[in-house]
């Protein structure tokens, strides 16, 4: 029996290759999403003694006393929310510009290094931030930057009360310090990834560099700069270490961002080992599911404000 | 002489090139260039590739020293005046010398509206009820008006490769440049496109000093007044040849090499 061959392969046997092999990648790909379907079940099964005692409002209360057995989710979600909000607004900023400066603007000599010690920032363990923040951040920050802010901005409530120190606000700081280095590599990729002629067209329209980063370059990055943007958002959410060591963990929803507060992260690190109850387990277990679905949330806002963007309609007059 | 006079347009404007070399970093890509730009009128600048065509027509906007690395040496006049002087703004430069770029490049965030109006909104040339008149004359000038009057909202790249590069083409008009520089405007166009945008340049050039850079030694005898044939030496740097009357060059060229080349022997 003879095969047609190409390439002096029979063709029957290339076939079979082929099938074997999508359907391997195949069990692999849709194993990880069972994986997180799975995780995300497992959460939900687990929470859900807390869940039916507490019912809906578990997520809504803001009491937690293992004590007395009763529990509630909200001042964790705000910690959480706040403080990785705080990061973004913060650090966005600051990472962009570093990665304009490094896509545009920095002579040769100068990238390399700079480029490599932003990278090194995005090495550094967590542990090692929440010490350095707990020590030497934190106090800094209560002796200059809070008694300024409390100053200018003292009229919101946000920026009332006592300087702690530790706090929400000192949770956003350090979080910002540790989503600029990811942010403002890959945005840099991006910026760099956009077609010179883009440039070039600007410049000879006679804009100045700034004009032609404004114009040209960044609306060109925008999508990708806003993706990186919520996916470093995504990291805050998560981040544990840190956070739990200059937050205060104290379970309350303050008025002020110098207040101590908790995250959803922090509280399973710190309580799980010694949650002794069902009750208090499933109740971290709810913390955690709420957490999964925030990160979930927040993927899918990102997804769906990349498309926009990127697809969106364009302004014109 | 440089200074507040380059501001003001002459038209249509003489470009005078004199002693020009050209270096992408040690690379030296063209030396000693002299060429006399006749002003409303086309001049194409042919040669095979690498000959350095594109470096000499980005050293006439300053454009060549944006590249990393990249340096000038000699002087090129702008009705006189040496836009490489010292104190010459290289943005006040290329604001009086368009470019139209090898692929056409409109801004792919804006409308056709936006892309033709940025130039002028950034160089503060008009606003309101004025910018419009100014985006509506250039999309005309460009010969484009017609076909996108209703796709002003549109973005620059919903439209057919012939008219986006007829777009960049309005683009680079509406910042009323003096001279306008094409690189190979039309390769990477259909016929059609490419003789629409040759008619086009024929109706421009009694306000604009155009040069056109192109390897299709037929567009040159069709669209062009004068031409500069230019050929990458033994050391790989680009030289001119010869440089004449459009009709004159093709048929009765002085040098061999020219001959050679147009004669289709290399190239």
């Amino acid at each position: 029996m003879t095969f047609p061959r190409i390439a002096g392969r029979p063709v029957a046997r290339s076939q079979l290759a082929d099938a074997v092999f999508e359907l391997l990648v195949a069990a692999l790909g849709l194993g990880v999403l069972g994986l997180a379907v799975a995780i995300g079940l497992n959460l939900a099964g687990e929470a859900g003694p807390a869940l039916g005692q507490f019912g809906p409002a578990f997520f809504a209360r803001s009491i937690w006393d293992p004590v007395r057995e009763e529990f509630g989710a909200l001042p964790f979600i705000y910690g959480t929310l706040a403080t990785s909000f705080l990061a973004l607004l913060i650090g966005s900023p600051v990472a962009l510009a570093t990665a304009i400066f490094l896509a545009e603007l920095a002579p040769g000599w100068l990238k390399g290094p700079i480029s490599y010690l932003v990278e090194l920032l995005a090495a550094i363990p967590s542990v090692v931030y929440g010490l350095w923040g707990l020590f030497v951040l934190a106090p800094v920050l209560r002796t200059t930057v809070q008694p300024a802010l409390g100053n200018w901005l003292g009229f919101l409530p946000l920026f009332q009360g006592p300087f702690y120190g530790v706090g929400i606000f000192t949770g956003g700081v350090i979080l910002a310090i540790m989503v600029i280095p990811s942010i403002a590599a890959v945005s840099r990729d991006v910026i760099r990834a956009v077609p010179n002629d883009q440039r070039e067209a600007m410049l000879a329209l006679g804009a100045t560099r700034w004009e032609t980063i404004r114009y040209a370059v960044l609306p060109a990055a925008r999508s990708g700069i806003i993706g990186l943007g919520v996916l470093g958002l995504g990291r805050a959410l998560g981040e544990t270490m840190a956070v739990t060591m200059v937050i205060g963990n104290r379970p309350e929803i303050p008025a002020s961002l110098f207040a101590p507060g908790y995250t959803m992260a922090a509280v399973i690190a710190n309580e799980f080992a010694e949650a002794t109850s069902d009750l208090h387990l499933s109740a971290l277990f709810g913390v955690g599911f709420g957490l999964f679905l925030l990160t979930l949330l927040v993927n899918i806002l990102a997804r769906l404000l990349v498309w926009r963007v990127a697809w969106g309609p364009v302004g014109g007059e | 002489m440089a200074g507040p006079s380059l501001q003001t347009p002459v038209r249509p404007a003489s470009l005078r090139v004199e002693g020009l070399s050209a270096w992408y970093g040690r690379r030296q890509a063209l030396r000693n260039i002299n060429l006399e730009i006749v002003p409303g009128q086309i001049t194409a600048v042919i040669g095979p590739s690498g000959c350095g065509k594109s470096t000499l027509v980005r050293c006439l906007n300053r454009l060549h020293e944006v590249v990393p690395g990249a340096r000038v040496e000699g002087r090129v006049l702008l009705n006189g005046e040496d836009i490489y002087a010292p104190g010459v703004d290289p943005v006040v430069v290329r604001r009086r010398v368009g470019m139209v770029f090898q692929r056409p490049n409109p801004f792919p965030t804006m409308s056709v509206f936006e892309n033709v109006a940025i130039g002028p909104r950034l160089n503060g040339l008009a606003r309101g009820a004025e910018l419009e008149e100014l985006v509506v004359r250039s999309l005309k000038l460009a010969a484009l008006w017609d076909e996108v009057k209703d796709k002003l909202h549109l973005p620059g790249t919903a439209l057919s490769g012939g008219q986006q590069q007829r777009l960049c083409i309005a683009r680079a008009l509406a910042v009323n440049p003096e001279v306008l520089l094409l690189d190979e405007p039309t390769t990477a166009l259909d016929p059609i496109s490419t003789l629409k945008i040759e008619d086009l340049l024929r109706q421009l050039k009694t306000e604009y000093t155009i040069v056109i850079v192109t390897h299709n030694m037929q567009q040159a005898a069709r669209v062009s007044d004068f031409t500069a044939f230019m050929l990458a030496g033994d050391d790989l740097v680009g030289e001119l040849v010869e440089f004449g009357p459009t009709r004159q060059l093709f048929t009765n060229p002085r040098d061999p090499r020219t001959e050679a080349y147009i004669t289709g022997r290399f190239g």
